[in-house]
């Protein structure tokens, strides 16, 4: 989990113009995230949020994915993986331990994605790794028709699960993965709803393997990242 | 009775009546249910109206003998190309964002908005932190 990881760069820039805010994508509510905020003693905002709005409102499809916002409210970095990279898709599938080589990529490219954060926190905008408009608008990603209804479907199966309608809901929710198949947000949250664990269990695995030579997180576009 | 979940939020006890591909919901509670309100100019948000298409009248309002008639708010999601969608026995609606203000709102460049609660039910919204410049990221424990 990345909130230590937060935690570490939050304590260390200690500057008031510098904000985390950590949004837990999970329709099991807070109780299901309590353990890992409060594991991680996080003194930055740390949010619930049950029906992924934030995933509808930045076009997101994965976990982490991040945004970097300006003073002024202006994104300077569109939606990307926190500094996350390929490497996990040949760790051990029953023993979870990863390739000494990917082990390594991981820790070098979250830590040049940690140090990329922390140059922006001092520089701003005068930093490399804050785009300017051209730049993020050339690297963002508008949603689809597919992607509104997906939302729109996913938000109501969540609702009707609330209300004790389980089986209803979970049809919606099937729809909403139909429409956006490559949210990955919608399939591991609604194999967790089912039976917690199923995210990461076999039908995972085969939905990362029928990836092929497909990104599970696209590649993040910043000078001393893995290939 | 409906309920109704926008982006706004979730408004049960709407007075009105889903049925099919219809959802009828009082003229005075129209702009509490969702935020559009009808105006002579039609269904509005702000100055953002939607008209009634000339001919289709009896599709998109309607007088009732009694009360303050009726809008179907469905219809009018339809036309503005939103999606519309609802449970099984018509009684909770989901009226959702198009893709084109979505998009809209990224190539605007400005964040949009969120308000979401902690672990203790507080809420904090994106823009309570303007001013600072904001790491937004997120995680599940799934």
């Amino acid at each position: 989990m990345d909130l230590p990881v937060w935690q570490e760069l939050y304590a260390d820039v200690q500057d008031d113009n510098f904000m985390v805010i950590a949004v837990a994508m999970d329709s099991r509510g807070a109780e299901a995230a309590r353990p890992w905020i409060e594991e991680a003693k996080a003194e930055y905002v740390c949010v619930i949020d049950p029906e992924h709005h934030v995933a509808d409102l930045y076009n997101m499809v994965n976990v982490p994915q991040a945004v970097w916002i300006d003073e002024s409210g202006q994104i300077v970095r569109p939606t990307e993986a926190s500094g996350t990279n390929e490497g996990f898709r040949e760790m051990d599938r029953t023993t979870f331990a990863m390739p000494e080589k990917q082990m390594q990529r991981a820790q070098n490219d979250r830590s040049v994605y940690v140090s990329a954060l922390r140059d922006w926190a001092s520089k701003g905008a005068d930093s490399e790794f804050a785009w300017d408009a051209d730049e993020v608008r050339s690297r963002m990603q508008a949603p689809s028709d597919d992607v509104a209804w997906a939302n729109a479907n996913f938000r109501l199966g969540q609702y009707l699960r609330q209300q004790g309608n389980v089986a209803e809901g979970d049809g919606f929710l099937q729809e909403a993965i139909r429409l956006r198949p490559e949210s990955w947000n919608f399939w591991r949250q609604t194999a967790d709803l089912e039976e917690v664990g199923k995210s990461g269990g076999p039908e995972f695995w085969a939905r990362v393997d029928a990836l092929g030579d497909d990104y599970y997180y696209a590649p993040v576009e910043m000078p001393g990242m893995s290939e | 009775m409906v309920t109704v979940l926008t982006e706004r939020g979730v408004v049960e006890g709407v007075e009105g009546d889903g049925s099919g591909d219809a959802l009828w919901i009082s003229t005075s509670e129209v702009e509490g249910a969702t935020g559009w309100a009808l105006k002579p100019e039609g269904l509005c948000l702000n100055d953002l109206c939607t008209p009634v298409p000339p001919g289709h009248e009896s599709q998109f309002v309607r007088d009732d003998s009694h009360g303050d008639g009726a809008v179907n708010v469905a219809a009018f999601w339809r036309r503005m190309e939103r999606p519309a969608l609802h449970d099984g026995t018509g009684s909770v609606w989901m009226l959702g964002e198009p893709a084109s203000s979505r998009a809209a709102q990224l190539e605007s460049l400005q964040a949009p908005d969120f308000t979401l609660p902690d672990l203790d039910g507080k809420l904090h919204s994106l823009s309570d932190h303007r001013g600072k410049k904001v790491f937004l990221t997120t995680w599940a424990s799934w």
